[in-house]
């Protein structure tokens, strides 16, 4: 006997239960579909990074700074040779005179021949070439729309007015995405408003290098780059360019690709029910083979056969159809994507679908199988013989359990983004599934116990139906709750953090702000702001500054020590106010807030917030060095606050005491309420046109851009769901079909007895609705219980549930339950009873 | 009996004190008492009795389909106490054939690749020419390819019992081989076995309800509540057919 007997029988054997079998597989189908989409995507996109990563970039090596360049720097700039271009990068108001709008939106003002590689595509698209040598302005699609901007308009920065030139389609280094936070306006450097760019601005200075090919850019850069960080310049070069865009876009694929492997585990735990009743019917040709002589190992050995070709032929059509997916995820994903993904079959993508899709299925379906190996060769003779459940621990379970445990585990951390995200995924599945199971049994089990002698008999057998032997209800329940669970979690999800951004517009909360306000101006924009009959809610000096020093060692230092844990909080430039009151959005963790103001002579005692202690690991008494603009000032932790960042007012990660900063160059921030957008939009065009150089930013446009993103976002997200769904219908229809002859068998035993057609209806339908009722309402109660430790642990939010949205997923799920249960069964009361009695079943 | 008939009556099953006992909540019932019989190469035994007297567990323990609480089974000279599940299931290969009440043929398979189950699974590379050929014999010749829900139930049967003599067994086990037929059609069945039984000197052991089947055995077991009633010892005219065919030659050569 050889392989070649097994796949024969595996064959022949199957014989009428293809469809079905195929039917099972198709479970696991759309989980192998997503995985191999998402993989040969991630591959797609790695070699677009690859080939386009100097377009990406632009050039071939860039420095960057929040400071002019120092004259070091410039001559650096100058021995390094090749082409050079350059780019000052601020956030400004854009004025359009001609719909009397404003906007903050990032102005980029360029000078020489950037991008030296790729494309800015415009509308025309000779306006690329031609907007700086006309000095005029490119404007970004999103800006343009939503204030019906064409070409040949004007519109302002600063003081300096510029005509649109185009409108700009797609840049280097930015995704569309990012367009929306803050839409983009390029304009030639030189003739800019230079007031714009003046000392307090948050601005960017960039210089681009074109170099010819015979020139080692990574050996140069590295050469320079110790000389770069003393002066505080930033470098990147092609090669880093890649390396970050493949993290991030890795990481973005490999959360979609945690979401593939949802379904198909979800897929696997639906073939593992389907073939554990396949299996039960199957244990007389068992017995039979065993009777004839088959060892234990070769009926095994038949099923398992059967279970690898399943698992290939899923996995295959899966991978097939995954490839078709593929198409559709630029689409989808095409705002998070700063680059043109081309199709492209990923043969280790495919490879890596159909091992993982039949390991998974065969590892699933081995559970059921093992039944077999304890079928009694005495079930040919009696059928009650059944399985010998043998005597003490069955280790072969247990280490298939182990394995199975350990195999999801390994997947997961293989097609994770790290570890711990893995690990913890593997264990919140494990968790929502044993909760589902737990639901499940202990329904059942109160089932069996309840008195039902009350209800009409069609309702008793419905119930009955729930724990009848090989009853799939504790599959069911995890399929379909499972699903459940994840739409309701999400759905719960986004109302959660909408309902914060929208509390934070409640009457009489600020909703507008004016940033960059010299203290010239402070007076003069104060005055139009209530002159609108609006109210200065309050008026927040900010003085940047930078760490020089952390308990009493240099950040320098530290950058230069490798050991030495340093993070953004050491690096960042920081916007620091002084106040000697809290505000209602700051609460004082440790230490004591400086309420007093503070004497000359004394050690200056700041406020720091407590995410920004802890990467700074300082606690209260530590000394920092703070270097405010060329002057360093000594100060120590005096307390440590935590932020509601979430509302629109200004937060900050340190507070000094009064009487510290109030000399140093600073500019205000205006906080202020409008009750409609017609007077917040009239407040930021009047304040614009006197103060070019002050910006605002109002709370309809967060919520806009939040909404925006989310919503981008959701699509993705229920993109990815959706395959969890689909397949936990899937395993409903394979979990109704697999049952089919047990149920073809008693409708024809009731209609025997007498049972209308109808009633075997109701019975069924009774039987679906409450499946389905289970699996809804377990899942959207677990999704509450998740979604309240997510916003209460994870968003910090106030807990809200979409109450009518639930209640329409609950009864969605209801409804497809009944309806996929119900065509599943269609045509079993049609059987004619004479031909079921006298077919062996 | 003759020292001659001594060497040609070549003991193939040999049951001895044999008990079966099944716990039961807090009873102990015993389905099987003490059995004790032997069986030599081409007798036809009966067992019968009434339902639940333990003629299909009896059966069962035989062709080591079950283990016994007590007492032994040797078949083919095989203590099956010693053998484990494999080793039993390579015994059963060789040595034994199966007929029960309800066919049990392989739904998916049709007749001739069900009567090619047991010869394939001893690796047999004739296994489809032997198949057909004996489903040629039991008057099956045309319906090989046939699915076991397209046969009635007499040719069901008939498959089953070509199936049962593909290897040329030492021994056929038969549950009720009748049980589900109407009178011809299970006549004509009883007819086949007992030609096969006498042209393959096969051992033939039959439970059966049915006495007409029951009296065409050379030896009567009758069972009662586990226990042998009564045993009609082996047939006289069984030892002087075998005494015959002795002097003649050897019987049919086996593979």
């Amino acid at each position: 006997m050889n392989l070649r007997w097994h796949l024969t029988m595996a064959w022949r054997e199957s014989r009428g239960s293809r469809a079905r079998l195929l039917l099972f597989v198709s479970s696991i189908t759309l989980g192998v579909a997503a995985l191999v989409a998402i993989h040969s995507f991630g591959d797609s996109m790695r070699r677009a990074v690859d080939d386009q990563a100097r377009a990406l970039m632009g050039a071939d090596m860039s420095f960057e700074s929040r400071r002019p360049f120092s004259k070091t720097v410039e001559a650096l700039a100058d021995s390094l040779g090749g082409e050079q271009a350059r780019r000052v990068s601020f956030s400004s108001m854009v004025y359009f005179p001609a719909g009397n709008n404003t906007r903050l939106a990032s102005v980029r003002a360029i000078e020489g021949d950037f991008p030296f590689y790729g494309d800015i595509v415009t509308e025309p698209p000779e306006a690329a070439h031609t907007y700086r040598r006309r000095e005029a302005a490119l404007v970004d699609g999103s800006l343009a729309s939503q204030f019906g901007v064409k070409v040949g308009d004007t519109l302002a920065v600063g003081n300096v007015a510029y005509a649109v030139e185009g409108i700009l389609k797609k840049t280097a280094r930015e995704s569309a995405a990012f367009a929306l936070v803050s839409p983009r306006v390029y304009v030639p450097l030189s003739g800019i408003d230079t007031t714009l760019i003046g000392r307090g601005s948050r601005v960017t200075h960039e210089i681009f290098f074109h170099f010819d090919d015979t020139v080692d850019v990574e050996a140069t850069l590295a050469k320079i780059k110790p000389r770069l960080r003393e002066e505080s310049v930033g470098s990147d070069s092609v090669d880093e360019i890649k390396r970050n865009w493949n993290n991030a876009l890795t990481n973005l694929y490999k959360f979609l690709g945690l979401a593939a492997l949802m379904a198909l585990l979800l897929g696997s735990v639906g073939v593992a029910s389907a073939i554990h009743v396949y299996v039960s019917q199957r244990l007389t040709t068992v017995a039979v083979l065993r009777c004839l002589g088959a060892r234990i190992g070769t009926t095994f050995a038949v099923y398992v056969v059967q279970a690898i070709v399943l698992g290939l032929v899923g996995s295959i059509a899966g991978a097939i159809l995954g490839l078709g997916v593929q198409q559709l995820l630029p689409v989808v994903l095409a705002d998070f994507l700063p680059i043109d993904v081309r199709f492209a079959v990923s043969v280790s993508a495919v490879a890596f679908g159909i091992a993982v899709g039949t390991s998974v299925t065969v590892l699933f379906a081995l559970l059921p199988l093992l039944a077999v190996r304890r079928a009694s060769p005495m079930m040919a003779l009696r059928s009650a013989a059944g399985v010998d459940r043998g005597r003490g621990i069955d280790w072969l379970k247990i280490a298939l359990v182990a394995l199975l445990v350990l195999s999801v585990t390994a997947i997961a951390i293989l097609q994770g983004p790290h570890p711990l995200v893995s690990m913890a995924y593997v264990a919140a599945v494990g968790v929502v599934c044993g909760i589902l199971a737990s639901i499940a049994l202990g329904t059942t089990k109160l089932l069996r116990r309840m008195s039902t002698h009350w209800m009409p008999y069609v309702a008793r057998q419905g119930i009955a139906n729930l724990y009848r032997p090989n009853n799939q209800t504790v599959m069911l329940l995890l399929a379909i709750g499972l699903g459940t669970f994840l739409v309701a979690t999400f759905l719960s999800l986004q109302h959660v953090l909408l309902n914060q951004i929208d509390a934070a517009d409640e009457r009489g909360r600020p909703n507008l702000v004016f940033f960059d306000i010299q203290p010239d101006q402070t007076e003069a924009v104060e005055d139009i702001i209530r002159s609108r009959g609006m109210p200065v809610v309050e008026t927040v000096p900010i003085v940047t500054m930078r760490l020089h020093s952390v308990k009493g060692r240099t950040v320098e230092a530290m950058r230069r020590d490798s050991t030495a844990h340093v993070t953004w909080a050491h690096r960042r430039e920081y916007r620091s106010t002084f106040r000697s009151y809290l505000t209602d959005t700051e609460q004082v963790l440790e230490g004591e807030f400086a309420t007093g103001g503070y004497n000359p002579g004394d050690v200056v005692p700041v406020s720091i917030e407590a995410d920004i202690a802890e990467d700074l690991s300082v606690g209260i008494g530590d000394s920092l060095t703070f270097d405010v603009q060329g002057v360093p000032i000594q100060t120590t932790v005096g307390s440590i606050r935590s932020v509601e960042w979430r509302q629109v007012r200004t937060n900050f990660f340190v507070v000094f005491p009064a009487g510290v900063l109030e000399e140093a160059p600073h500019f205000n921030v205006i906080v202020t309420r409008a009750e409609t957008e017609a007077a917040s939009g009239g407040a930021q065009a009047a304040v614009v046109r006197e103060y070019p150089g002050v910006s605002s930013i109002d709370l309809s446009l967060i919520l806009d851009v939040v909404e925006e993103v989310f919503d981008r976002i959701a699509f993705a997200v229920r993109f990815m769901a959706a395959f969890s769904i689909l397949t936990g219908f899937i395993v409903l229809g394979a979990a109704v079909v697999v049952s089919r002859v047990r149920r073809v068998e008693e409708s024809v035993l009731l209609k025997t007895l007498g049972a209308s057609k109808r009633q075997v209806f109701n019975i069924m339908t009774a039987e679906y609705v409450l499946l389905g009722a289970l699996a809804a309402v377990s899942g959207v109660i677990l999704s509450s219980v998740a979604t309240f430790a997510l916003a209460r642990f994870v968003f910090e939010a106030p807990f809200v549930l979409p109450l009518p949205s639930l209640g329409v997923v609950a009864l969605a799920v209801v409804l497809l339950t009944v309806g996929v249960g119900l065509v599943t069964t269609r045509g079993v009361y049609a059987r004619p009873a004479l031909d079921v009695l006298r077919v062996e079943i | 009996m003759t020292a001659a008939n001594d060497e040609v009556l070549e003991t193939v099953l040999e049951v001895s004190g044999l008990t079966k006992s099944y716990r039961s909540g807090s009873r102990t019932l015993t389905v099987l008492d003490d059995v004790t019989f032997s069986l030599v190469r081409g007798e036809s035994c009966a067992i019968v009795g009434p339902s639940g007297s333990g003629k299909t567990t009896l059966l069962g323990l035989c062709a080591g389909l079950d283990r016994s609480s007590a007492g032994s089974v040797r078949l083919c000279g095989e203590d099956m106490a010693a053998l484990d599940e494999d080793a039993r299931a390579a015994l059963r290969n060789e040595h034994v054939g199966f007929i029960f009440q309800s066919f049990r043929l392989i739904p998916t398979l049709t007749a001739v690749e069900n009567v090619m189950v047991p010869a394939e699974l001893r690796g047999d590379t004739k296994a489809r020419q032997r198949a057909i050929e004996l489903l040629t014999r039991v008057g099956l010749g045309d319906r090989t390819h046939h699915y076991p829900a397209q046969l009635s139930g007499g040719e069901q049967q008939r498959t089953a019992i070509a199936r049962a003599f593909v290897n040329e067994p030492t021994v056929l086990f038969a549950d009720e081989p009748t049980g589900e037929l109407d009178t011809d059609t299970g006549r004509a069945i009883v007819d086949l076995l007992f030609e096969l039984n006498a042209t393959a000197r096969t051992t033939l052991i039959l439970v059966t309800h049915d006495q007409e089947v029951a009296e065409r055995s050379s030896r009567l077991i009758k069972l009662r509540g586990g226990r042998i009633e009564s045993d009609t010892g082996r047939a006289a005219s069984f030892r002087d057919a075998v005494a015959a065919r002795h002097v003649a030659g050897p019987a049919d050569s086996r593979r």
